[in-house]
């Protein structure tokens, strides 16, 4: 994992949203930097979704400052937030494919409407971005003929297909099984490794966090409560960490109390 | 005593909170009116420019063209021909009776050109082209595919919304034409049953159908069908709440559609034919 961050990619101050009078980020901060793997934990409602909808300029923030590559978005006219969108991807959590589209319509969409490819251009593109997930000869399947391991494949192809910098993941691994949760976790490094892209990946298994983050972030009270390396982020004795990480070790404890058992 | 008038007290506030609901259910009501007129003229302004900002608006305008007019045709077809039968088969009753069975025609001619078929088609692709409309794009919605457009930096108007709008200007005032026929042919047929001649039929049509009367009842359609694309598209962007919004904003969208018609309907006839018929 790199660890020489030179300069911030996302940066966020006193950032804040509320909705129905409720609010869900409070001046809030954060700063990620270029190729940098940040995981976001929280208990749900927490905002970490709203979060990363905000940094990707998907959904308005009410008040503070976000810059993504320099840039400050909140406030920004829609027209200049399409060019920030395209440098940023989002892979959503239960993939949002297009569904009266094919594989090869949903990854070439953007391309085609936004870089004039032509059909082409198109087809070696999503070959490549395909190739690139692990994903082949399944162009021309709708997204209802795809598991959810491939969809989630196909929403990554589809949000590298403007080739951004920057990669956002709204739980990537949620309802997958654990081997495929783990390859889509590999993917998320891969996707750094290969094409040096920034990533925030909201989550709630912190175990696969500590595997591919560089730093995990917890989100509590509308705020970041703790931001720290996997190894300090688990030491960390904010109560709501406390509960993520001695959930994850009840897990293997109670596991290793019934092998125990057993024998 | 004191428990007494705690209770009258209570009473006399329940009461007022009570002669408050409607005061409160109107004011509620009139804000989500306004509130869905600004956003379908929002819609409106920006489909407007999308149309001239990228060509691709024009082919997926053809492609909901298909959709829309082969799936609502044989509907509004059959709908509008056994509309013009039931009103030839009175209207034939009644005028041969009076001995005047050659107005029967032009009688049928002009309530089917000038309503019923602008009216009816209308109607029948709000109900079934519509909700698809509403349907898709709140489901669009409620799955964050809206969103996963936006973050490809797609814009969802110009992308679900323009080509529809321009499919819809365009299909409604074709399918009026097919209905207009099919309407016409119905009453011929069953006018010609009831005992009046054919060719006086034929006649009545020629002397009290005008261009005025068909292009205008054209022109109607093509408004119905700007105002069904705009409710229906807004209805469907602003879905929440998974199934059950879905659900709400698809009857939502029918509902408003075919509401908007009818009042539309009065207010059009008014300007087009106001004159003509004092």
């Amino acid at each position: 994992m790199p660890t020489s961050h030179t300069r911030n990619v996302i940066e966020v101050e006193g950032l804040t949203y509320t909705v129905d009078g409720r609010t869900i980020l409070a001046d809030l901060a954060i700063a990620v930097s270029k190729a940098e793997i940040v995981g976001v934990v929280g208990a749900s409602g927490s905002g970490k979704s709203t979060l990363i909808k905000c940094l990707a300029a998907l959904t308005s923030a009410d008040a503070g400052s976000i810059l993504i590559n320099g840039r400050q978005i909140v406030g920004m006219p829609e027209r200049k937030l399409k060019e920030v969108r395209s440098e940023v991807g989002f892979v959503f959590q239960y993939s949002a494919l297009f569904d009266s589209m094919t594989v090869f319509e949903n990854i070439a969409l953007a391309p085609m409407r936004r870089l004039s490819y032509t059909r082409t251009q198109a087809m070696e593109l999503v070959r490549e971005k395909l190739q690139l997930v692990q994903l082949d000869g399944v162009q021309d399947y709708y997204p209802g003929q795809l598991s959810g391991g491939m969809a989630k494949r196909v929403g990554l192809a589809r949000a590298l297909a403007l080739e951004p910098a920057i990669l956002f993941y709204d739980e990537p691994t949620s309802g997958l099984d654990p081997p495929t949760a783990r390859s889509i976790d590999e993917l998320i490094v891969d996707m750094r490794r290969q094409l040096g892209v920034t990533s925030v990946v909201v989550s709630h298994d912190v175990p696969a966090l500590a595997r591919i983050a560089d730093r995990i972030a917890l989100l509590d009270g509308g705020k970041i409560a703790v931001m720290a390396p996997p190894q300090e982020f688990v030491r960390s004795d904010h109560p709501v960490v406390r509960q993520f990480v001695s959930a994850d070790n009840f897990g293997i404890a109670d596991a290793e109390k019934h092998s125990t058992d057993g024998t | 005593m004191a428990q007494r008038g705690d209770i009258l007290e209570k009473t006399a506030q329940e009461l007022v909170q009570v002669a408050a609901l409607p005061t409160r259910y109107a004011s509620q009501q009139l804000m989500e009116f306004l509130e869905t007129l600004g956003e379908a003229v929002y819609l409106l302004i920006h489909s407007f420019r999308c149309m001239f900002s990228r060509s691709h608006v024009w082919v997926d305008a053809v492609t909901q063209m298909g959709i829309l007019g082969v799936n609502s045709l044989a509907l509004v077809m059959i709908t509008v021909a056994f509309s013009g039968m039931v009103l030839s088969l009175y209207s034939s009753q009644l005028l041969v009776k009076w001995g005047v069975g050659s107005f029967v025609g032009g009688g049928l001619a002009l309530s089917i050109v000038r309503e019923i078929a602008p009216v009816l088609t209308a109607v029948v692709v709000a109900a079934r082209a519509g909700s698809a409309i509403s349907s898709e794009i709140g489901t669009m919605k409620v799955t964050e595919q809206i969103d996963a457009l936006r973050s490809l930096s797609i814009d969802p108007v110009e992308f679900l919304v323009t080509p529809r709008v321009i499919a819809s200007v365009a299909v409604f005032p074709m399918l009026t034409v097919f209905a207009n026929w099919t309407g016409m042919l119905g009453g011929y047929l069953v006018a010609v049953l009831q005992g009046v001649a054919g060719g006086a039929f034929k006649e009545s049509v020629q002397r009290m159908l005008m261009g005025y009367d068909i292009s205008m009842g054209l022109v109607k359609a093509a408004i119905f069908g700007l105002v069904v694309a705009l409710v229906c598209c807004q209805q469907g962007l602003r879905t929440h709440g998974g199934a059950t919004g879905v659900g709400r904003s698809t009857t939502n969208a029918v509902v408003i559609s075919i509401v908007a018609i009818y009042i539309l309907n009065f207010f059009l006839a008014y300007i087009m034919f106001g004159r003509s018929m004092g």
